[in-house]
C-alpha cells in the first residue's frame, strides 16, 4: 500500500502543508490540538477539500488540483473512525452496521451484516440503539460498521481522547486487537504519545500545520531532533546548549559543561532530557555530566515520586526553570533513607540533542 | 342549556372545516418549504445567513395585518401579479380560500423554518461525514440520518405551525375576507359573532378550538416522545 500526500490548505491561523510519501502500513500523526492533524485526515477522507496539491492512495488519485479532480468521499472507500464514533443515534446496531454496507450488492448485505455482528461480539444487541450501549460496545459497533465495507484504508481520529484512563486502556486494547487482522493502511491521529508509540511503526510529528519530523516511531522517540517534536514525545526537561566542540558543550540553564564520547551534532542548540532518565548521585564528589540540585517541590504518586528541582550549577547565566525528575520508588530505595540526592547525572545515550527553530 | 342545544343544532359547522383544511394545507406547505429553507440557510456563511434568516423570520415579528397588507399589495387583482394570475390562469387569491391558505402559510412559515433550522444546527456534523465516508448518497444521508436525528425539533415545529395556521386571523381577514362557507375560519367567526354581541356562540366556538388544540398538541407530543425515547439526550 502506497500513500502520497502533497497538499496545502489555508486555515485560519496557519497554512497546512503536508508532504508525505510512504509505504508504511501503520502510520501515526502526533501533534498538539489544532496542529492540523485532524484536517489532514479529513482531507484524505474527502470530508474537506485541500486548496492545492495531490492525494494518492495506492495508485488511485483522490485529489489533484492540477487536473481539477476531487473524488467524492462516498467513492474513496476510506474508513473513518470519529472521536465519538459518530454512530447514527436513531438507528439500531444492526441498521448502523448495514449503513456501512452501502457499496455492497443488496443480496449480500444481510449476510455480511450478520457476519460482522458475530465477529465483533454484538450478538443480542442488534435491536439496541447506540444510546443504550456501553462505551466498549459502541466502539465495536463503530468498528463493525467501518470494516463491513472492507475499506482500503482506515483513519482513526483521536479515538480515545474523551475517555477516562481506565476505560481508555481497555478500549485501546480492544481496538488494537480487533484491527490486528486488518491488512490495509491505517493512520492514527493523536496527541497522546503512548497510543502512538504502542500502535504505529511510522510516525509524523506535526506542529502548526507542518510536519516537523518523520521516521520510524522508535527512532523519533529516541532522537526527536527538533525541540517541538521532543516536547510531543513527552520529554519534559530542556536547556539551551552552547556547543564548544564535537565532544563538549555548555548547558546554559544548568550551569555545567558536558563531555560526550559520541559526537554532538553540529547546529545543536538545545538539550532535552527525559524526567525518568536522571541518575541520582549522593556522593559529595561531583560526577561527570551531572549538576547539583535544590528541591523546589515534590509530589508523591502511588508508585512514583515526582521531584521539581532547581539546578545549582556554578556557571548558570539566568535563573532556570525547574526541572522534573520522576522516579519509581522501588528503583531507588535510598530516597527513603538518604533523602534528596546531591547531584543528578545524565547518561550520554539518553541525551537528546535538538535544534530549536523557535516560533 | 336549552339555549346551547338549540344553537348547537342550528350551528353552521363550515368554519370548523375551513379552519382545519386551511391549517392542514398550510402546514404541509410550510413543512416542506420550511425544511427546504432551513437546509439551505444552515449551509450558508454567517453574513448571508443573518440576512436571509431575518427576511424569512419577518412574518413572525411583524403584526399579521402588515403581512396581510403586503400580501394584498402582491395579489390584489388591481396589481400586476394578481391581475396576471387571474387573467392567465383564473387564479383568484383575494377573497378566496386560496387567500386563507396563503395568509396562514406566510404567518406560520417562520415557526417551521426556525425550528427546523435549530434542529439541523444541533446535528453533530460528524454524523453527516460518517455517512459520506460510508458511501451513503446525500439524499440518503438527509432522509436516514439528518431528518430522524432532527426529528424532535421538526415535530415541534410542525405542531406550532399547525397551531398558528389554525388560529390565523389578521392576515386572513385582510386577504381572504370573511365569506361564510368559503373563507370564514373559526377565528373570524368568533370575531364576527362577538361584534353582534352573541357571546354564547363565541363561547361554543372557543370551546371547540380549545378541544382541537389540546387534542392535536397532546397527540403529537405523544408521537414525538415515542419516536425519540431511545435517543439519549441530557
Amino acid at each position: 500500500m502506497h500513500l502520497l500526500l502533497d497538499f496545502t490548505k489555508h486555515l485560519q491561523e496557519y497554512d497546512l502543508t503536508v508532504r508525505v510519501d510512504t509505504s508504511a502500513s501503520r502510520i501515526g500523526i502526533l501533534g498538539a490540538s489544532g496542529c492540523g492533524k485532524s484536517m489532514t485526515l479529513k482531507s484524505i477522507a474527502g470530508i474537506v477539500r485541500p486548496d492545492a496539491g495531490k492525494i494518492c492512495v495506492d495508485g488511485d488519485v483522490f485529489f489533484d488540483s492540477g487536473k481539477k479532480l476531487c473524488v467524492r468521499p462516498q467513492k474513496r472507500n476510506v474508513g473513518y473512525l470519529f472521536q465519538n464514533y459518530a454512530l447514527f443515534p436513531t438507528m439500531t446496531v444492526e441498521e448502523n452496521v448495514l449503513a456501512g454496507l452501502e457499496n455492497v450488492p443488496k443480496k449480500e448485505r444481510r449476510e455480511r451484516c450478520a457476519a460482522m455482528i458475530a465477529r465483533f461480539h454484538l450478538a443480542g444487541l442488534e435491536k439496541r440503539y447506540p444510546g443504550e450501549l456501553s462505551g466498549g460496545q459502541q466502539q465495536r459497533v463503530a468498528l463493525a460498521r467501518l470494516l463491513a465495507g472492507a475499506p482500503k484504508m482506515i483513519l482513526l481520529d483521536e479515538p480515545f481522547s474523551a475517555m477516562d484512563a481506565y476505560l481508555k486502556d481497555q478500549l485501546q486494547e480492544q481496538l488494537f486487537e480487533m484491527l490486528q487482522q486488518y491488512d490495509g493502511t491505517m493512520i492514527l491521529v493523536s496527541h497522546n504519545r503512548d497510543e502512538i508509540y504502542r500502535f504505529c511503526e511510522d510516525l509524523l510529528v506535526m506542529d502548526r500545520g507542518r510536519i516537523i519530523r518523520e521516521g520510524k516511531t522508535k527512532d523519533v522517540f529516541a532522537n526527536p531532533k527538533v525541540k517541538q517534536a521532543s516536547i510531543l514525545t513527552g520529554c519534559k526537561n530542556y536547556t539551551d546548549l552552547v556547543r564548544i566542540d564535537a565532544h563538549h558543550a555548555h548547558l546554559v540553564d544548568y550551569g555545567v559543561d558536558i563531555e560526550t564520547k559520541g559526537e554532538i551534532p553540529e547546529g545543536t542548540t538545545c538539550l532535552g532530557y527525559r524526567a525518568h532518565d536522571f541518575i541520582p548521585v549522593w556522593e559529595a564528589e561531583e560526577p561527570v555530566n551531572a549538576f547539583p540540585v535544590r528541591e523546589k517541590s515534590r509530589a508523591a504518586l502511588p508508585f512514583e515520586e515526582n521531584f521539581y528541582l532547581v539546578p545549582q550549577g556554578d556557571h548558570r547565566e539566568h535563573n532556570p526553570e525547574h526541572i522534573c525528575w520522576f522516579v519509581q520508588r522501588s528503583e531507588y530505595p535510598e530516597l527513603e533513607t538518604k533523602g534528596l540526592p546531591r547531584y543528578l547525572q545524565m547518561a550520554e545515550e539518553k541525551m537528546l540533542f535538538l535544534t530549536d527553530p523557535g516560533d | 342549556m336549552q339555549e346551547v342545544l338549540s344553537i348547537l343544532s342550528g350551528l353552521d359547522w363550515s368554519p370548523l372545516w375551513i379552519s382545519l383544511k386551511t391549517g392542514l394545507v398550510a402546514t404541509i406547505l410550510c413543512f416542506f418549504l420550511g425544511i427546504f429553507a432551513a437546509r439551505k440557510v444552515v449551509k450558508r456563511g454567517p453574513g448571508a445567513k443573518s440576512v436571509i434568516d431575518g427576511i424569512l423570520t419577518l412574518p413572525m415579528v411583524l403584526p399579521p395585518t402588515v403581512t396581510g397588507f403586503f400580501l394584498l399589495l402582491l395579489f390584489s387583482k388591481r396589481r400586476p401579479l394578481g391581475s396576471f394570475l387571474y387573467a392567465q390562469f383564473g387564479i383568484k387569491v383575494v377573497q378566496s380560500w386560496l387567500g386563507c391558505i396563503l395568509a396562514a402559510s406566510f404567518i406560520a412559515f417562520p415557526l417551521m423554518y426556525r425550528n427546523a433550522r435549530a434542529a439541523f444546527e444541533q446535528i453533530d456534523e460528524n454524523l453527516v461525514y460518517a455517512g459520506r465516508t460510508l458511501g451513503m448518497s446525500e439524499t440518503k444521508i438527509f432522509w436516514k440520518i439528518v431528518m430522524p436525528t432532527a426529528g424532535p425539533g421538526i415535530i415541534s415545529g410542525t405542531i406550532l405551525t399547525f397551531a398558528r395556521a389554525l388560529g390565523e386571523y389578521g392576515a386572513t381577514s385582510m386577504l381572504a375576507g370573511n365569506i361564510p362557507g368559503k373563507t370564514a375560519t373559526i377565528s373570524q367567526k368568533i370575531a364576527m359573532v362577538i361584534q353582534d354581541g352573541d357571546y354564547l356562540t363565541a363561547g361554543i366556538w372557543t370551546l371547540i378550538v380549545l378541544v382541537i388544540a389540546f387534542v392535536i398538541v397532546a397527540a403529537m407530543n405523544l408521537a414525538a416522545s415515542k419516536s425519540i425515547h431511545h435517543v439519549s439526550r441530557w
